[in-house]
């Protein structure tokens, strides 16, 4: 068993298709932590010792974002900024998520074969997370590929993003019973996961 | 009661004509007042005014200076000043004192006239020099420290002479200073109890006046004070104030010492009262006007007789007075390493004789210590000295100050940076202010006419001043001309444009943050000049909105941009609507107005109906991806123009 936190990072949930059915299909999975950033800190001024201390009692870490810009909404990036912390999360004394998982849970607008070279988006997506990846390993965690919906914007409701908010509930509940596994898989879609077990 | 309503007018017409004049001419008015007051002396002559009588009680007025400059320092201050106290001004005091008093037994005068005659004239004139540094600005500048300094040794400095020189009196004199009679008033019986009182019993006597001081200053003036605010009348508070500086006035007289210093103590004793704006305010116009008289009273007794007679000797003796205490200044300027213009400014402003050299010589010939002949020669080069003081100081600004301004710019000027900011009524709206900018450091002076309030705040520690903060003396007291910020937060919206009209057309350097009371408030304000404006409650409606949007259920987050959206919406209509109310029409019939609100609400239902759930609306505006018809879209748009340059 693992104790699993999910931050859900999504400034504009009342337009959302992807993220929100991800969000309906999650609350179903027991035993795990939900965190609403934007509803936590609508106003910014995130209370860092809170964030900290939930950090400490977790120890798999998912944050669930749409790709903004290649990057985190705002409110994730200063959640980062202020709470992965000097003496906290690194440097000296910075041990607290040592051996902890991170794995990110994203929506990217563009279709898979845009993140590539020779799509308009000209790299791959883990060549775009890269600093997300960094800032796991300076951490000392785990970064675990990433579970993705490419061309979440054009995605079909009925078909799609049902089945990526169901595998997300399956990962979910996989990464609480520590059977998660991802072999060599750079990314995990809905289509590619593999679970220890059978869902339920 | 015809005759003293009759000089009255008389002094003040002098002063009324002769002071704006001096003042435009950049003489300063204190030389205004002299002139005056010789202008005026052959009219009191041939009305047989007692011109040395009305001076004594003109010299209240510098009492009233001197409680008015205790009020500005703390004790604290006063302690900071200690090396400056004893070590300049005790060597000014000392060192004029020997300079003089050997000069004079050279020129074949015996040692205990000479000592008097060294007393007289180590003293410098407080009245004309801190008026005239306070009215330039110069009181903060170093030299202008400097000069205070000495100045307070001075005063302190009278006391002991006033003790030890009836030990020097001369019996071959008695003669003449039995004519000189007791000029001591109605408190004759009280006068002669203490007379009778040995060394000792005097001492206590001394010792006693000063704790009384303190002590009333310290525990009795705040309950005093607190009844007088309840009756919520000025003239009230005009009449305690004056009270307390006659009441240590005549303390002081009795016990013989110098009432300046006594009322000196007890300004430093209020100096952290909450009343010092107030008292400060109330007691400004007598410090003036007795000021003035003061110094008409001066070029009055200019005995013009005597000076064309001995014409020579005497403007001689004063220039070689005003040079010797120059160069034993500048000695002391160079000594305690003063600067530039510093240095200039500390000799040339004490290089005169005083008024308290008035009074000891008063006190000499009373006590036989100087001959007649030469007290009146002595009060001529004192008068003299006094009457070119303003030229020295001419001198400087026009002179020495140029000179030194181009180096002085470069250093930080400190009055400037620690400017005051004045919070204006200490309610539920100032009073979170004052706690926000007091925590982030800031010094306030709050003011606040709530005397209930009052007491509470000081329970808990706020620093608060009692007062009407729409009255402009208070204003000026607590340092409006200097402030950097008034925050208008006082209840009644009529007096609250009032206050921001005065302090916007006076001091326009000092920015203004004013509390609104609603919409047409806010227009009045705008009207007003005042460019920060916020309505109070405003802030916590658009809160109380949002509560009841997540009540709604909706998303914090969405939440959060509606009303900040519905906040920007309101601030652009009323930038909109300010330019064309008019305080005067009412707004239904200002035409413009109308039109102009007619066409806000008809874009702002415009607005409203396109706020659907959807990408493409104000909400949802950011946070759109690019996706493939995007790119082909800028593709297709790029394309003709590079057909174009191909």
């Amino acid at each position: 068993m693992s104790d699993v936190i999910v931050y859900l990072a999504h400034p504009g949930q009342r337009y959302s298709k992807v993220n929100r059915a991800m969000v309906r299909e999650a609350a179903k999975v027991g035993g795990i932590t939900r965190v609403d950033l934007y509803a936590d800190y609508p106003r910014y001024g995130i209370d860092v010792e809170r964030e900290q201390d939930r950090l400490i009692d977790h120890d798999t870490i998912v944050l669930q974002f749409p790709f903004f810009w290649y990057s985190v909404p705002a409110l994730l990036k200063d959640w980062i900024d202020l709470v992965l912390e000097h003496g906290f999360a690194y440097g000296e004394g910075g041990t607290q998520l040592a051996g902890k998982r991170m794995i990110l849970a994203l929506t990217a607008g563009g279709p898979e074969g845009s993140y590539s070279e020779s799509g308009y988006n000209r790299f791959g997506l883990r060549t775009l997370l890269t600093p997300l990846e960094q800032t796991a390993h300076l951490c000392k965690m785990e970064f675990l590929p990433p579970y993705v919906l490419y061309g979440s914007i054009e995605a079909d409701r009925d078909t799609d993003v049902a089945e990526h908010a169901r595998g997300y509930a399956a990962l979910l509940e996989a990464l609480r019973d520590d059977r998660l596994q991802t072999g060599n898989a750079d990314i995990l879609t809905a289509d590619t996961l593999r679970l220890g077990e059978a869902a339920s | 009661m015809t005759e003293l309503l009759e000089l009255a007018l008389l002094f003040l017409v002098a002063g009324v004509i002769a002071v704006p004049v001096a003042a435009r001419l950049g003489l300063g008015s204190v030389l205004g007042y002299l002139i005056a007051g010789i202008a005026l002396s052959p009219v009191l002559g041939v009305l047989d005014v007692d011109v040395v009588e009305i001076q004594h009680f003109a010299e209240f007025g510098v009492v009233v200076m001197l409680f008015l400059i205790g009020l500005e320092l703390e004790p604290k201050v006063l302690w900071q000043m200690r090396t400056k106290l004893l070590g300049l001004g005790g060597l000014q005091v000392l060192g004029t004192l020997g300079i003089v008093m050997a000069i004079a037994m050279a020129l074949g005068q015996p040692w205990k006239i000479s000592l008097a005659i060294g007393a007289v004239l180590s003293l410098s004139s407080t009245a004309i020099v801190l008026q005239t540094l306070t009215e330039k600005g110069l009181l903060r500048s170093d030299g202008g420290q400097s000069s205070f300094s000495v100045l307070l040794t001075q005063d302190i400095a009278v006391i002991p002479m006033l003790a030890f020189l009836p030990l020097l009196a001369m019996p071959e004199l008695m003669g003449e200073a039995a004519a000189h009679g007791d000029d001591h008033g109605g408190l004759s019986a009280l006068d002669a109890w203490i007379e009778g009182l040995s060394g000792w019993g005097r001492a206590g006597l001394t010792l006693g006046a000063i704790a009384a001081v303190i002590l009333v200053g310290n525990f009795l003036t705040r309950p005093v004070f607190g009844f007088v605010a309840r009756a919520n009348l000025r003239e009230l508070f005009t009449a305690t104030a004056l009270t307390i500086v006659v009441g240590i006035t005549v303390l002081m007289t009795l016990v013989g010492l110098s009432p300046a210093l006594g009322s000196f103590l007890a300004g430093v004793v209020l100096a952290n009262s909450e009343y010092r704006h107030e008292l400060e305010a109330d007691l400004e116009p007598f410090r003036g006007l007795l000021l003035g008289l003061f110094f008409i009273t001066v070029g009055a007794g200019i005995d013009f007789g005597m000076l064309s007679e001995n014409l020579l000797v005497i403007v001689g003796l004063t220039l070689g007075l005003i040079a010797l205490k120059f160069a034993i200044l500048w000695g002391l300027a160079l000594l305690f390493k003063m600067q530039g213009a510093d240095k200039w400014l500390f000799a040339l402003s004490l290089a005169q004789a005083g008024e308290f050299g008035f009074v000891l010589l008063s006190f000499a010939t009373g006590n036989a210590i100087l001959p007649d002949a030469i007290a009146d020669r002595l009060l001529l080069i004192v008068a003299l000295s006094m009457l070119l003081t303003p030229l020295l100081f001419l001198a400087y600004d026009k002179l020495i100050a140029p000179r030194f301004s181009a180096a002085q710019e470069l250093e930080p000027d400190e009055i400037d940076a620690d400017g005051p900011v004045i919070i204006a009524g200490h309610g539920r709206f100032g009073g979170v202010i004052n706690r926000i900018l007091t925590s982030a450091g800031y010094k306030t002076v709050v003011l606040d006419n709530a005397i209930g309030h009052l007491e509470v705040l000081r329970a808990f520690g706020f620093r608060v001043f009692y007062g009407d903060p729409t009255r402009p003396d208070l204003l000026h007291a607590a340092g409006i001309d200097q402030a950097r910020l008034i925050v208008v937060a006082i209840d009644d919206p009529h007096q609250t444009t009032e206050l921001v009209r005065y302090i916007v057309d006076h001091f326009p350097h000092v920015h203004v943050t004013a509390r609104a009371r609603d919409r047409n408030h806010v227009y009045e304000l705008w009207a007003a000049g005042c460019r920060d404006i916020i309505r109070d409650t405003f802030d916590s409606a658009v809160r109380g909105g949002r509560s009841a949007l997540e009540a709604l259920e909706w998303h914090p987050f969405d939440a959060e941009r509606k009303v900040k959206d519905f906040v920007a919406r309101d601030q652009h209509a009323m930038r909109r609507m300010a330019d064309l109310y008019d305080p005067d029409t009412p707004s239904h019939e200002n035409s413009a107005y109308v039109q102009r609100a007619r066409e806000l609400m008809r874009e702002q239902d415009e607005a409203m109906q396109q706020d659907s759930p959807d990408y493409t609306d104000w909400i949802g505006r950011a946070w759109t991806p690019p996706r493939p018809r995007d790119i082909e879209a800028n593709e297709e748009e790029t394309e003709p123009s590079k057909k174009a340059s191909s």
